[in-house]
């Protein structure tokens, strides 16, 4: 008897110690969903200590969260949120400096320029037009090439795009029209484009969603989204405008005041790794990291050459003012049509 | 009606006796739960409202530049104009409703009691889905909008009606579901007419809930923000004011102050309450013959024909859902499937998450009816000059002014604190089995002080003079009585612990995430028919939870209300 009890103790003992060897790492993330288990596993089998346990939501509530919880922050990580979070988060003294080994190899512009790092990038993702062929053909849409041709009266009423005070989508959106036309350019163009948008939505992902389901011919959102969608039989094209598009990154910190430091430093490292940057090229054309080939399609191919200057502080330093500009002029007068 | 001179002889007790010794007490363990799970995380975020996001405090600042803000005033006024409107729908509905369920002899009245809760058995992503699909611009009914648009005002105000329709009619039905038959007996040995029994009985009777079933819709329109976030379109409201701040610009500072805003509606409700309080009548004297309606098919019929179509009109739109989740995409794709059931495909967490969302509300229900009912009755029965009873009973209130997102938000600044030793309970379920509790807490407190406020002190009187201990009475007499309306409380905490996102979405750890809260991850992720399929799950288990309450419920009225034949 005594013999037995005191197998079924060690079975029950002996999962416990194995799981108490592995740290396990709490990772805040705003990544898609199918993309959770290939980074855990992949990062799991890299370190075969570390066990990730996932928190994900959008970025919105996510990085809400993060700063609601500032004061005893319950994430170990961040990895995969986009770095206007991160800088927000950065200004509030919240991330720790570690520059992750081989984090010198990204590219200058997708990594944090204090030393140590506070973060690190992973891929750029852009903002894309979801445009409803079916729809088009009822309603006569023309179909778009550029952020240029949504200006044409054609589209009246048929635009839905998120609204930036609400959605990180929205900012993305917007502040990749500042950089690519300039300040006073991405106004006047908002304005014309105001003209013909439906709706501005709380969600960065309802426009492409609503037009994948035909409420609408097109929906302004990011590129990821598209893809599911129409992998489920969505009559949608994803287009990629020619004349410069929206950018975020996604990026990497270890945050302050971290239980596991050790472990977390080492996660960190493997983020800006070889393997972890073709991970990350199976979903996004655009990578932090130099010398990868992503595998992912429909991207043309001049994309990457049109993010590389691109200047994530300085908007981020800007975003504020921005957002107040944009409710000032489009948020005010949205009577509903 | 003039009080029974028991029970004014009970409202003037000269001495402190035991009994109200332990209401006393009671009163007082109340107030401190209600201070450590609600007033201290409120008072934690909103006095962020005077900080800037570094922490110094700015005084008034925040609400300077809030005020000049020219959307505020707009975003106001639509929130009431919106909220008037609903309620002034809702509540005739609901009243009508709950009148044909309650004073008629209409046939299949348990079933009509099933459906009107249909509403809030699902996540608000349900009926926005449905309305989408009935309504929107490649909707089956889309010639009934005539050209106008869901995406906007009228479609706020459609789907609020849908969903608050059944917190309306349960409020309405507990008020109508005692009466004391021999006011129907005399005011018909006089001869009165029936509109005249209507106007000068019935609803006296129901005064107090009409008042509470009133405040309550006008509020839960005011912070809802998940329905005019889908389908509100640009439309802004005072919640989706909230929402811009804390989710959109993670501004908390500046979300506090909206969240400050939003809490006038709870002090109206409140003020409301106590004017309510004072006219109060208690209908159920200890002499009471309960009121049973006689068959009478001019009163039956149309209220067999009315609630029949109210309840078609539920049945469509969960309907059209339910069959949204076997699709494979719509509108271009109808073919069906069950492939959307199986939810690892979409969520690492897949059917866990349900059955994390099934315990999470079973210990809700359960924890949260028991603590409603007994802080309600030591309200009611206890001492009502306390210094305790009138913060209680606004502290009782608040939730239902506050929005999830506040409360969420609250709960993470104040148990997240490093200094706060109720910390352990964060990132488990117990911090969500409590957030549902606070923030579900109103309309179960309603519902057991309407049921109470029914039962005449003279008990209490009577017991006291008989010196039975006022728990024995509590246990006798009172438990019995309102067991239907405690009930109603388990079964609603249940079923909104199943639905609720806004606050919780704040809250969950890696491995407590809600079902709720991945049907709204499946949508954002394009996911439409998945979401729908686990919203339905969610629908069948809050569902099956009604029925079994409708089934005990009959079974333990049949022996419980044996005595009143």
């Amino acid at each position: 008897m005594r013999f037995i009890l005191l197998a079924l103790a060690f079975i029950g003992l002996a999962p416990m110690a194995e799981a108490q060897q592995r740290t396990r790492l709490t990772v805040y993330t705003a990544l898609e969903n199918e993309q959770l288990a290939p980074f855990k596993q992949a990062a799991e089998a890299a370190l075969r200590d570390i066990e990730i346990a996932w928190v994900r939501d959008s970025t919105g509530v996510i990085t809400a969260r993060l700063i609601a919880e500032k004061a005893n922050p319950r994430a170990d990580m961040v990895w995969g949120l986009s770095v206007f979070s991160l800088l927000q988060m950065e200004a509030q003294d919240m991330l720790e400096p570690y520059t992750p080994q081989g984090a010198e190899a990204l590219r200058a512009n997708m990594r944090s320029s204090r030393s140590p790092m506070t973060w690190t990038g992973m891929d750029a993702f852009v903002s894309a037009i979801c445009f409803n062929t079916v729809v088009a053909q009822q309603r006569n849409l023309p179909r778009p090439a550029t952020w240029q041709d949504l200006l044409d009266p054609r589209f009246r009423g048929q635009i839905v795009m998120p609204n930036p005070n609400s959605s990180g989508t929205g900012f993305l959106t917007i502040s990749g029209w500042i950089a690519n036309m300039g300040e006073q350019g991405a106004w006047a163009f908002m304005d014309r484009l105001h003209e013909n948008v439906q709706q501005y939505t709380h969600s960065g992902s309802a426009p492409c969603n609503n037009a994948a389901r035909g409420e609408f011919g097109v929906g302004l959102s990011f590129d990821m989204r598209s893809v599911t969608l129409k992998n489920q039989g969505a009559p949608i094209d994803i287009i990629v405008p020619t004349d410069g598009v929206g950018f975020d990154l996604e990026a990497t910190a270890i945050m302050r005041g971290t239980r596991n430091l050790e472990a977390a430093k080492r996660l960190a490292d493997f983020t800006v790794s070889r393997t972890a940057a073709e991970l990350y090229g199976r979903f996004y054309a655009m990578l932090a990291l130099p010398g990868v080939e992503p595998t992912v399609r429909g991207y043309p191919a001049e994309f990457a050459q049109r993010l590389v200057n691109a200047n994530f502080a300085e908007i981020a330093a800007a975003r504020e003012r921005l957002l107040a500009e944009w409710q000032r002029r489009y948020d005010g007068k949205s009577a509903p049509r | 009606m003039a009080k029974p001179f028991l029970a004014q002889l009970g409202a003037i007790r000269p001495k402190a006796s035991a009994d109200e010794t332990s209401l006393r007490v009671i009163q007082a363990l109340g107030f401190l739960f209600l201070t450590l799970a609600l007033a201290l995380p409120l008072a934690s975020l909103l006095l962020r409202a005077f900080e800037d996001q570094h922490g110094s405090f700015v005084g008034l600042r925040n609400f300077a530049i809030y005020v000049t803000t020219p959307s505020l005033v707009r975003s106001a006024w639509n929130s009431v104009w919106t909220a008037f409107i609903t309620t002034c729908v809702v509540i005739p509905l609901a009243f009508a409703y709950a009148y044909g369920l309650t004073r008629s002899c209409m046939p299949g009245k348990w079933i009509f009691r099933a459906i009107m809760f249909l509403p809030i058995l699902a996540p608000s992503l349900l009926p926005a889905l449905s309305l989408i699909y009935l309504f929107g611009n490649q909707g089956m009914l889309r010639w009934m909008m005539d050209g106008g648009s869901i995406y906007g005002p009228w479609g706020i105000i459609g789907a609020q009606i849908f969903y608050c329709f059944p917190a309306a009619a349960i409020l309405l039905s507990v008020a109508l579901s005692t009466a004391d038959g021999r006011l129907y007996e005399a005011a018909e040995a006089l001869k009165a007419s029936r509109f005249r029994i209507f106007l000068t009985v019935t609803l006296p009777g129901a005064l107090y809930g009409l008042v509470s079933a009133s405040v309550v819709v006008f509020t839960l329109v005011v912070t809802d923000f998940g329905i005019p976030k889908v389908i509100g379109g640009q439309f802004n409201v005072l919640a989706t004011d909230v929402y811009k701040q804390v989710v959109g610009r993670q501004d908390l500072n500046m979300g506090a102050v909206v969240g400050l805003v939003l809490l006038l509606p709870a002090i109206l409700a409140f003020l409301l309450d106590r004017w309510a309080h004072g006219k109060r009548t208690a209908t159920l004297s200890g002499r009471a013959v309960a009121y049973r309606p006689k068959p009478r098919l001019r009163r039956d019929l149309p209220a067999f024909l009315f609630c029949l179509s109210v309840a078609l009109a539920l049945i469509v739109i969960v309907a059209v859902a339910v069959w949204g989740s076997f699709i494979r995409f719509w509108p271009y794709n109808l073919s069906l499937t069950l492939d959307n059931y199986d939810f690892a495909r979409f969520d690492t967490a897949g059917w866990q998450a349900v059955w994390l969302s099934v315990k999470l509300s079973l210990i809700t229900a359960f924890v949260g009816a028991a603590l409603i009912f007994i802080i309600a009755y030591s309200l009611e029965r206890g001492p009502q000059r306390s210094f305790l009873a009138a913060p209680l009973r606004l502290l009782a209130t608040i939730p239902l002014a506050v929005p999830g997102l506040v409360l969420g938000l609250a709960f993470i600044i104040f148990f997240n604190h490093p200094a706060n030793p109720f910390g352990i309970i964060y990132g488990t379920l117990a911090i969500l089995v409590l957030n549902s509790i606070i923030h579900f807490y109103t309309v179960g407190h309603l519902t057991a002080v309407t049921a109470i406020r029914q039962l005449d002190p003279e008990f209490e009187a009577v017991s006291a003079s008989l010196h039975v201990p006022i728990w024995q009475t509590f246990g006798r007499v009172t438990l019995p009585i309102c067991l239907p309306a405690i009930f109603e409380i388990l079964v609603f905490l249940f079923v909104s612990a199943m639905t609720t996102v806004s606050a919780v979405i704040f809250l969950y750890g890696p491995d407590t995430k809600p079902a709720s809260v991945a049907v709204v991850h499946m949508d954002e992720a394009g996911q439409a028919s998945a979401a729908a399929a686990m919203a339905c799950v969610i629908l069948a288990i809050s569902l099956s939870a009604k029925l079994t309450q409708l089934l005990v419920g009959g079974l333990f009225a049949r022996v419980t209300s044996a005595w009143r034949r």
